[in-house]
């Protein structure tokens, strides 16, 4: 099967069924999203599909064929971080870090669409992805502070 | 013409005295608070996110939006300066306190059947709320409030049912409340075109706010025929063994319930329960039939089982009882219904818990779903119960 991840076109040997994560972590080595609970309860599996965010732990390849595939790596790298990236380096928004890639990339889709949310706005946005460390004010903060970046 | 003058709008009522009010009686109070909460009263008189009972929230109809009214008892914008003779009279007659016609929308046809005493304790409740000042929603209707003259003559039959000497107190009970107060069959009964109840049709199924309101007669769809003891569990909890959780407008009467004696949900079960007059033989091979579904195996619908298997199939193949497991679709009445919009509601929007409460929980999948693989989707899950395929795929998602 043919998928776009990142802006590549890759070829990967799972099978039709497979959820997207599995393939990301296993076959592409695109290790940034997260298995949390694999029921689409936690969002830490989060990424984009043509700009909208999916828990990639419950989608199934043959849905995701004709689509554009965006993870956290497709927000930049180390030596260049991303400006949502860079806002939560500067707020330190992560304690251990696991829910970061899905709630980045669920972010990621707001800070596109809706560019200029309220704080209520991302409080609702962000809702179906868990921090189980509490960093919740602080993650609030770093997209806040992306958003005004990018006004 | 003629007609319609000599049924047209009525007086106008007196106003409320407010020298001849009652001190507030405590019990009273607490007793229309149950019965508000049985007829779900907030369901139509509460905006999302707005004051109890303060009204705004539009109801879609198939004549246009109709808003709920403020039925607060704020003097200029609610109820506030309406006598109990007019509260009963809009309750039994749908007539507003100057005499106007209020579109059926508000179930009268339900609540002329309520008791005196029943009127006076949802008076008191209502009475004793807080005043909000929120002027009310013009309703989108193009149909003159007259014309309801006409309606009225066709399909509100007025006063009290009779009860049934043959049969107990508790399905009597039930029996009022479910053709008054509660009006269940306002969804759960279909309208003809004039938007009256086809009476010979009487809990067939019908419509709410673009969801399939599922038969209750010997025509429901449920896989594993409801018991009384099911019911009172799903009215009670909003889950019960073997069916599938409430969804769309039932989640809110469900709320409501929780707030209500538990002796008038049973009462409520044990009607809705002898609805159903299908032999205990038949009402047994369609739950042995729904069980062998669960294992069933719908291989012709190969792209739709490839979505069921990655998006569906973590939780919905386990079952109930495993860890995170859920019900197997077989057993959703959600599949055995003759529309797919129930079931696309739910995959598209998921199910959310209620602020501050940990379940029921379901992902929404409208983002990760195109309309053709919800589509195959869809087809899959109804190619499980056996019944003859949806023609609404594509539709029902819209």
């Amino acid at each position: 099967m043919k998928l776009n991840v990142n802006g590549r076109d890759v070829e990967v040997a799972a099978d039709p069924a497979t959820p997207l994560l599995y393939v990301l972590r296993g076959e592409l080595a695109l290790n940034g999203a997260k298995f949390g609970c694999g029921l689409g309860q936690c969002g830490a599996c989060t990424v984009l599909a043509d700009g909208e965010p999916i828990f990639s732990c419950l989608t199934p390849l043959s849905v995701l064929q004709s689509r554009k595939i965006r993870t956290v790596e497709g927000l930049g790298t180390l030596q260049n971080p991303g400006p949502l990236q860079s806002a939560f380096i500067e707020e330190q928004a992560a304690q251990c870090g696991y829910c970061i890639p899905g709630m980045m990339m669920r972010a990621q889709a707001l800070l596109e669409k809706a560019p200029g949310a309220s704080e209520d706005e991302i409080r609702a946005h962000l809702s179906p992805s868990l921090c189980r460390c509490g960093t919740h004010m602080r993650i609030l903060r770093a997209v806040a502070r992306a958003m005004k970046a990018k006004a | 013409m003629t007609l319609l003058a000599g049924c047209g709008a009525q007086e106008a009522m007196a106003p409320l005295d407010a020298s001849a009010k009652l001190p507030p009686d405590p019990q009273r109070i607490a007793q229309g608070a149950r019965l508000a909460a049985l007829g779900n009263c907030m369901g139509c008189h509460t905006a999302p996110g707005g004051k109890p009972y303060a009204g705004g929230r539009g109801l879609e109809t198939p004549f246009g939006t109709i808003y709920g009214t403020n039925i607060t008892p704020d003097a200029e914008t609610g109820i506030g300066g309406w006598s109990q003779a007019a509260f009963a009279r809009a309750m039994r007659e749908g007539l507003d306190n100057n005499g106007r016609h209020l579109y059926p929308a508000f179930p009268y046809d339900y609540f002329t059947r309520l008791t005196d005493d029943d009127l006076a304790s949802l008076y008191a409740f209502l009475m004793a709320r807080e005043p909000v000042k929120q002027e009310n929603r013009a309703s989108r209707v193009p149909i003159p409030r007259v014309a309801v003259a006409l309606w009225n003559k066709l399909y509100l039959k007025k006063g009290p049912i009779e009860a049934d000497p043959g049969k107990s107190g508790e399905w009597n009970r039930g029996a009022y409340l479910v053709r008054g107060l509660a009006h269940c069959g306002a969804c759960h009964t279909p309208r003809d075109r004039l938007g009256g109840e086809i009476k010979q049709a009487d809990f067939a199924g019908g419509e709410a706010e673009g969801w399939h309101a599922p038969a209750l007669n010997a025509d429901s769809p449920s896989p594993v025929p409801w018991t009384r003891d099911a019911l009172h569990a799903y009215l009670r909890t909003g889950i019960a063994e073997s069916h599938a959780l409430t969804a769309g407008p039932m989640t809110g009467v469900v709320r409501d319930l929780k707030q209500v004696l538990d002796e008038d949900v049973r009462a409520i079960a044990t009607y809705i329960a002898s609805l159903d007059r299908r032999t205990p033989g038949e009402r047994r091979k369609a739950a042995d039939e729904a069980f062998a579904n669960t294992k069933r195996d719908a291989a012709d619908n190969a792209r739709g089982r490839v979505v069921y298997e990655g998006a569906c199939a973590q939780c919905h193949d386990r079952g109930r009882d495993a860890e995170g497991g859920a019900l197997q679709l077989a057993l959703a009445s959600g599949l055995t219904i003759p529309t797919s919009r129930n079931l696309a509601h739910i995959i598209l929007e998921g199910i959310e818990p209620r602020e501050g409460e940990r379940g029921p929980w379901m992902p929404a999948f409208a983002g990760s779903l195109g309309e053709q693989d919800l589509a195959d989707l869809l087809a899959y899950l109804r190619s499980l119960t056996g019944r003859a395929p949806w023609k609404d795929t594509h539709e029902a998602q819209r």
